[in-house]
């Protein structure tokens, strides 16, 4: 760390952070704090040793305000960026051995660990990028992706609903919930299960999203080819999930609701479909993710002027990939969103099942 | 008599209701039987009204019975029908050289190599993660989140980004596809491959440890083969992720050659035929991968000694 000072920070022949006294405080600071760490140990070390990997990463980042240093940064800063490197794993490290007693704190941890780790590879890639000065086209740093993302909110806002909440949300209602209905009048009817079962895993083993050039023919460049797609890409798996989930209560209970008299539509409703519910939140699950697949590609094969997949395969043959990135940091933050909702509902209907019981 | 006969005739149907295959095929040849009658109607209902026009630009007159055979044997039909696939897709299967850019068997292969390449990638990567989250704490406290997060977003999005900075450092062809195909493919595997790792009871790993195995040892002795039939499950998964991947990948990137290709090339002309040949095409090498892993997965079971 010290090692730092009298390193160059870039082609400069004076050592560059002797010149900055702001900086070289917060450079002294961050060492003082990781001798510190390291003499203290303990739970004590972790918190300073990540005050000290914060002064350091904001030492680098200030430093490649510096027009000298962007791009053709040398041995003295990356030794600063190593030892931030090396100062947050030592962190992760030790809050990974960490065995806290109560709920809360272990709930917290969980959360802490992954975020701190995926900081760290925000703030290399960012580092590295600016440091060694990668063109733009080929890699853009985060920061430049996040600044996009900032000024095109508009545009983002336009995709954001063309995409999603007409392609994806109508194709997923439509989907899921036909292939809800099919597995039920299948599960009535043991032939037509016996038959639909292995068409169903066959046809989920498909790549379906092959027939999007035809539902773009069918259905017309705007929405609802993309919902089309959706609708048959999420359709199986619905399917399959709920034949097996039907399938999945025990002999027992099955006599039980016959010695109740209960016919077929109270069975279903009181003792199949519940049943069920884990799978098909399963079901529900995997289709999140490829109906958002399924659109985007949908969108390669033609769309009216907005959409994240027309963005992204225009604004990539534009070059302008910092535009790309924004795109699909909107579609992961999308993604993600649909999924944590998934689960977040299945969490408060199938709160009995065993796998949320602790 | 009668009655005996008609009685041995009913027994003899009934015992042909419960043969095994009977009740395994029969469901599953009706329901394919009915969708090809019902594709056959969807394709004269969709495209009557485009032969008729056809008809009446011509100013023909034109019986019922024409109006059908039109529909059945349309240069660029909304729906071709069934026959019209299966010829378009043995004509370009056979018709060709393999080498042909007509040949389908050559834009399979092309599309076969990057799904192979990038399927044994995607293995290699996911296989490798999995052991470093079996045996450190803090990966898979900190990298395991991240990794279910990484399917949350739409990979395919990526796949135009791969080829251009792919191509800007001078990678071009087969690699950015098979990048994608592995990107994709390699989160069954590694989860998969987690859940085969830790699949032995504490008792067994206790065992080990009395025995002072090393870590290596509990590798190869306890977990590796406890976790083979984890390993193929999750594999038949990854090989069509895979092979999906592979042929995304062909459709931003302006690929020449490849199902993919195919597949946008008749988008773009309007060659219906073409493209549900492409997509049989693509069928066929699914349901052929699957296979394979499923008959690699018996063989081994069997030299591993498993009664199945």
């Amino acid at each position: 760390m010290l090692l730092a000072l009298v390193l160059p920070l870039s082609g400069e022949t004076v050592p560059g952070l002797l010149a900055r006294p702001a900086l070289l405080g917060l450079t002294l600071a961050a060492a003082l704090l990781f001798a510190v760490a390291g003499w203290a140990g303990g739970m004590r070390a972790t918190g300073l040793g990540a005050a000290g990997v914060l002064c350091a990463a904001a030492t680098t980042l200030t430093l490649l305000r510096d027009t000298d240093i962007n791009g053709s940064a040398s041995v003295g800063f990356w030794t600063i960026v190593l030892a931030a490197w090396l100062g947050a794993i030592l962190c992760v490290v030790e809050l990974a051995s960490m065995r806290p007693r109560n709920d809360t704190s272990r709930r917290t941890l969980n959360l802490a660990i992954p975020l701190l780790f995926g900081a760290v590879v925000f703030y290399l890639w960012e580092v590295l990028v600016r440091g060694f000065g990668v063109p733009p086209v080929i890699l853009p740093a985060p920061s430049a992706a996040a600044a996009r993302f900032a000024s095109s909110l508009p545009t983002l806002g336009q995709d954001f609903v063309q995409t999603f909440i007409r392609g994806v949300l109508i194709g997923y209602a439509i989907g899921c919930s036909a292939g809800l209905l099919v597995a039920i009048v299948a599960q009535r009817y043991a032939f037509l299960g016996r038959g639909l079962l292995p068409l169903g895993n066959f046809f989920s083993a498909l790549p379906l999203v092959g027939v999007a050039p035809i539902m773009v023919m069918w259905f017309g460049f705007d929405w609802p080819s993309k919902a089309a797609v959706v609708a048959l890409v999420t359709f199986f798996p619905m399917l399959v999930n709920t034949l097996a989930g039907l399938s999945a209560s025990g002999h027992m209970e099955r006599d039980l609701m016959r010695s109740y008299g209960a016919d077929h539509r109270q069975t279903l409703t009181k003792l199949y479909l519940p049943a069920a519910l884990p799978f098909i939140f399963n079901a529900l699950k995997i289709n999140a993710t490829l109906a958002l697949i399924g659109a985007i590609v949908a969108e390669f094969f033609g769309t009216p002027t907005q959409g994240i997949g027309f963005r992204i395969s225009t604004e990539a043959g534009r070059m302008a990939i910092d535009m790309v990135w924004a795109e699909i940091a909107l579609a992961a933050i999308a993604g993600m969103a649909f999924y944590g909702l998934v689960a977040l509902a299945e969490r408060a209907t199938t709160f009995w099942h065993p796998s949320y019981r602790t | 008599m009668t009655n005996s006969a008609l009685a041995l005739s009913l027994s003899r149907a009934g015992s042909l209701r419960q043969h095994p295959l009977f009740v395994r095929y029969a469901p599953i040849a009706t329901i394919v039987l009915a969708l090809i009658v019902i594709w056959y109607i969807a394709a004269v209902l969709m495209n009557l009204s485009l032969v008729r026009d056809g008809f009446e630009r011509e100013e023909t007159p034109y019986t019922v019975s024409d109006l059908i055979e039109g529909t059945m044997s349309a240069e660029r039909p909304l729906l071709p029908a069934p026959h019209q696939v299966i010829n378009a897709f043995v004509d370009s299967v056979f018709g060709y050289a393999p080498t042909a850019p007509r040949s389908l068997v050559y834009h399979s292969a092309v599309t076969l190599s990057a799904t192979l390449l990038g399927f044994l990638l995607g293995a290699l990567l996911g296989i490798g993660l999995a052991l470093m989250i079996v045996h450190s704490r803090v990966l898979e406290k900190s990298l395991l989140p991240w990794i279910i997060c990484s399917q949350m977003v739409p990979i395919l999005a990526l796949a135009p980004i791969f080829v251009v900075v792919l191509g800007a450092i001078g990678l071009q062809g087969l690699l950015p596809k098979s990048i994608i195909s592995a990107y994709l493919c390699f989160f069954p595997i590694t989860i998969g491959m987690v859940k085969g790792f830790t699949a032995p009871d504490p008792m067994q790993l206790d065992l080990m440890r009395t025995w002072s195995a090393t870590p290596r040892q509990v590798l190869s002795k306890l977990r590796w083969p406890s976790a083979v039939p984890f390993l193929f499950a999750s594999l038949k998964v990854a090989i069509t992720i895979s092979l999906i991947g592979a042929i995304v990948a062909e459709l931003p990137t302006g690929a020449e050659a490849g199902i993919g290709a195919r597949l946008l090339a008749g988008s773009y002309y309007g060659q219906t035929i073409q493209i549900w040949a492409a997509l049989l095409a693509a069928a066929v090498l699914a349901s052929g991968l699957i296979g394979l892993v499923d008959l690699t997965e018996r063989g081994v079971a069997r030299q591993m000694g498993t009664r199945s």
